[in-house]
């Protein structure tokens, strides 16, 4: 298990201290020498992190499995937090690499961004991610933001569009992570856009689930929740269009800090998204989620089986 | 950074409004004193009755030692997840929340009012049965004004731990001071979430001078003289 | 496994609990030991000292842990983020306490060892200090069952230890992994709880013996 990893890393670091008081891990130290000296046939080492949302989890457990399947020595810090936070998070070396999603990231690095098909979007990110930092190659798989209503409000208002909240808006209470407050696609996006202006937006931050729950239980009546998300199936959630293409591509991706790639890490993950796509991310998120599996063995599953 | 926490804190727009912080400062006490109130109407009876009657102290102890073990974000999600099906609106989020900190807040004032009633010197207990009280008189006339001092030192106490801990609120979707550490933080904007601490600190200090006040007030002016002799 | 989560994980967090919680606890003593003899020694510096650091309570955990790494220069993933954080929270409550612990010590005690020509120092370290230790320990008590409390916050930020057990939880809609993580919070609190207690009434052996008597 993954965090077994850290823990024991951490205790092998600390054990190490006292037992040669160099303050270095013994087997860290030996990796480094051979690295220094025979280069070569030498895997590496890699820190895989992730957001805090159960399908970031679970990419990032898949990337760890494949890459430590590749002979790389990984380790893994999860459920980081929100992409502001990780992202600093990467750049200050604390992680090497997450999964990432091209629109958002995209979005992220230049909230001018119009930019919403996979093409575009991927290009609009290589342009405007800074020199330390660099994407692989994208994958099929797809994990859109999307607004979301129950299915009784969508036959009450005869919602099938974002766009068809515009006379009820008024009346309706928005709920999502705080950062769709504030993102150029969030909020406001949604004035300028679609033209709505909710009653209020309630800033839900303890994560998805408690979005999918407020939601089911009438304390919002429309959320911002990720298409892949399970529960919007279990609870028969309808996920509105957005015709004009507010929500720009999300097609998940490696994000990785540049000095930490070599050919092996790049090799591995661009298999990985190669292997991904939107159904089968789905479908393990419904193992991860509805079934309560450990994302690390549905992570290792799915490895075996299609690497 | 520090001057831009100082730009946030001073800017009018800051204050005002419906998200500003005079309004979430009114949230953050409302929410604060709800709890304190709940807590205090179950630590004080209790508290009351073991001081007087010397009876379950032990358990007492042990039981608000274990209270306060409980990590209150581990609460506050179980909470909010038993609860957030079974009620509507606001209150779905504002109960777990007040939960929480009625919980953090149980020990100090339990532990407060029973050593209050314990501390009372003996003689003037003596002297109490002496001229005839009954044991309810003695608890309202001469244990509970007596043991107020430490009592309220007590509310203090879980009211300063209270008004620092109602900000993990803003995580579970309601509003209150907790909104500019969470909300500074998703959108990176740390003077907000800095300037908010500030405002916390503040708050807590400022309650704790009032009810510092209050406590002056309520205590008998017999106590303090013979404090001081 | 237990409420869903494998025996092996609880301990890897548990040990990760215990290293964030108790070594500020220590370091807070450490620190807390110096100021709180000065404020015994210069009176007049009891008020502000004990006002100053009870004010670094009234800091939001989260806003701590966040803010820290912008002003320490930490990576925001740094374990020392923490570590920091929980330190300040304990020298905010057992400064306090190592004024009232070294305060207590009956002022004939202190003119008896004067008088038997102990210098400053050494009264404070052979007297004072073994005297004060109840005191200390009731507070080091509360300390390090808040301290266990507070560090569970630190999974909101990606640190982890057994909070990281309630944001998985609830992220899956389990209240399995809440319950573990808040049985072996409480269970850590109360062991470390009774272990100082212990510790107590073995570095005050004479206070048995006036009960003994």
């Amino acid at each position: 298990m993954r965090r077994t990893a850290v823990i024991t890393l951490a205790l092998s670091a600390t054990l190490g201290l006292a037992a040669c008081g160099g303050g270095e891990d013994p087997m860290d130290t030996g990796g480094d020498s051979d690295a220094g000296a025979s280069g070569g046939d030498d895997a590496g080492s890699i820190t895989i992190g992730s957001a805090n949302f159960p399908e970031n989890e679970l990419l990032a457990e898949i990337y760890a499995a494949a890459l430590s399947d590749a002979g790389v020595d990984v380790d893994t810090q999860l459920n980081i937090g929100s992409r502001e936070a990780y992202i600093a998070g990467i750049q200050d070396g604390s992680i090497d690499a997450l999964p990432e999603y091209t629109g958002g990231l995209a979005t992220y690095l230049n909230p001018e961004i119009t930019a919403t098909s996979s093409e575009d979007v991927l290009a609009d990110l290589q342009e405007n991610l800074p020199d330390d930092l660099e994407v692989l190659e994208i994958s099929d798989a797809e994990d859109k933001d999307s607004l979301v209503v129950t299915s009784e409000t969508a036959e009450e208002l005869d919602l099938t569009t974002i766009g068809d909240l515009e006379e009820h808006a008024g009346d309706l209470t928005l709920g999502g992570p705080p950062e769709f407050e504030t993102r150029p696609n969030g909020v406001d996006g949604l004035q300028e856009v679609y033209g709505l202006e909710f009653a209020g937006f309630r800033s839900l931050a303890a994560g998805a689930n408690l979005t999918v729950q407020s939601l089911a239980n009438g304390q919002v009546d429309v959320a911002n929740i990720f298409t892949t998300n399970p529960a919007i199936e279990e609870n028969d959630f309808v996920v509105l269009e957005d015709p004009e293409s507010l929500f720009a591509a999300q097609n998940v991706v490696p994000l990785i800090r540049a000095d930490a790639v070599n050919p092996t890490i790049e090799e591995t993950l661009n298999e990985v998204s190669a292997a991904l796509n939107t159904e089968n991310l789905t479908s393990m998120m419904v193992q991860v989620q509805t079934e309560g599996q450990d994302p690390a063995e549905v992570a290792r599953e799915f490895v075996d089986e299609n690497l | 950074m520090i001057s831009l926490t100082w730009q946030w804190l001073v800017d009018p727009a800051t204050w005002t409004g419906p998200g500003g912080i005079i309004s979430q400062s009114i949230t953050h006490l409302r929410i604060s004193l709800v709890a304190l109130l709940l807590a205090a109407l179950v630590a004080v009876p209790v508290g009351l009755f073991i001081g007087h009657t010397g009876r379950g102290r032990w358990l007492a102890i042990n039981l608000a030692g274990a209270f306060r073990a409980i990590p209150s974000l581990g609460v506050l999600f179980v909470a909010t997840l038993l609860l957030l099906p079974r009620l509507s609106g606001n209150l779905a989020f504002e109960l777990p929340v007040v939960l929480v900190l009625v919980l953090l807040a149980v020990p100090p004032v339990l532990s407060g009012t029973y050593a209050g009633v314990e501390a009372v010197d003996p003689a003037a207990r003596d002297a109490a049965r002496g001229v005839g009280m009954t044991e309810a008189q003695i608890l309202w006339q001469v244990e509970l004004p007596a043991a107020l001092p430490l009592l309220l030192s007590g509310l203090r106490s879980a009211m300063l731990q209270i008004i620092a801990t109602a900000t993990i609120a803003a995580i579970v979707g309601i509003g209150g001071l907790g909104r500019y550490l969470i909300d500074g933080q998703a959108s990176r904007q740390y003077e907000v979430m800095a300037g908010g601490a500030i405002v916390v600190a503040l708050l807590a200090l400022l309650v704790d001078l009032v009810m510092a006040g209050l406590q002056r007030l309520v205590v008998s002016p017999g106590l303090v003289v013979a404090k001081e002799h | 496994m237990i409420g869903g989560v494998a025996w092996s994980t609880v301990g890897d967090l548990l040990l990760r609990h215990i290293y964030l919680a108790g070594v500020p606890l220590l370091l807070g003593l450490l620190i807390s030991l110096p100021l709180g003899w000065l404020a015994t020694r210069y009176r007049w510096l009891a008020p502000p000292m004990i006002a100053g650091t009870g004010l670094l309570y009234t800091i939001p955990s989260l806003a701590l842990f966040i803010l820290l790494p912008l002003l320490l220069g930490t990576r925001v993933l740094d374990d020392a983020n923490v570590l920091v954080a929980m330190t300040l929270y304990s020298v905010a409550l057992l400064t306090r306490t190592v004024a009232d612990g070294l305060g207590s010590v009956p002022g004939a005690t202190r003119q008896a060892a004067t008088a038997m020509g102990y210098g400053e120092l050494r009264r404070t370290f052979v007297v004072d200090l073994p005297l004060a230790v109840p005191v200390i320990t009731a507070g080091l008590r509360v300390a390090a069952v808040s301290n266990v409390s507070i560090v569970s916050v630190a999974a909101l930020i990606g640190v982890s230890q057994l909070g990281q057990l309630f944001t998985e939880g609830f992220n899956r809609n389990d209240m399995g992994p809440i319950f573990v993580g808040i049985g072996a919070c409480v269970v850590l609190a109360l062991v470390l709880d009774a272990g100082i207690a212990l510790l107590s009434r073995v570095l005050t052996p004479w206070l048995r013996a006036g009960v003994a008597r």
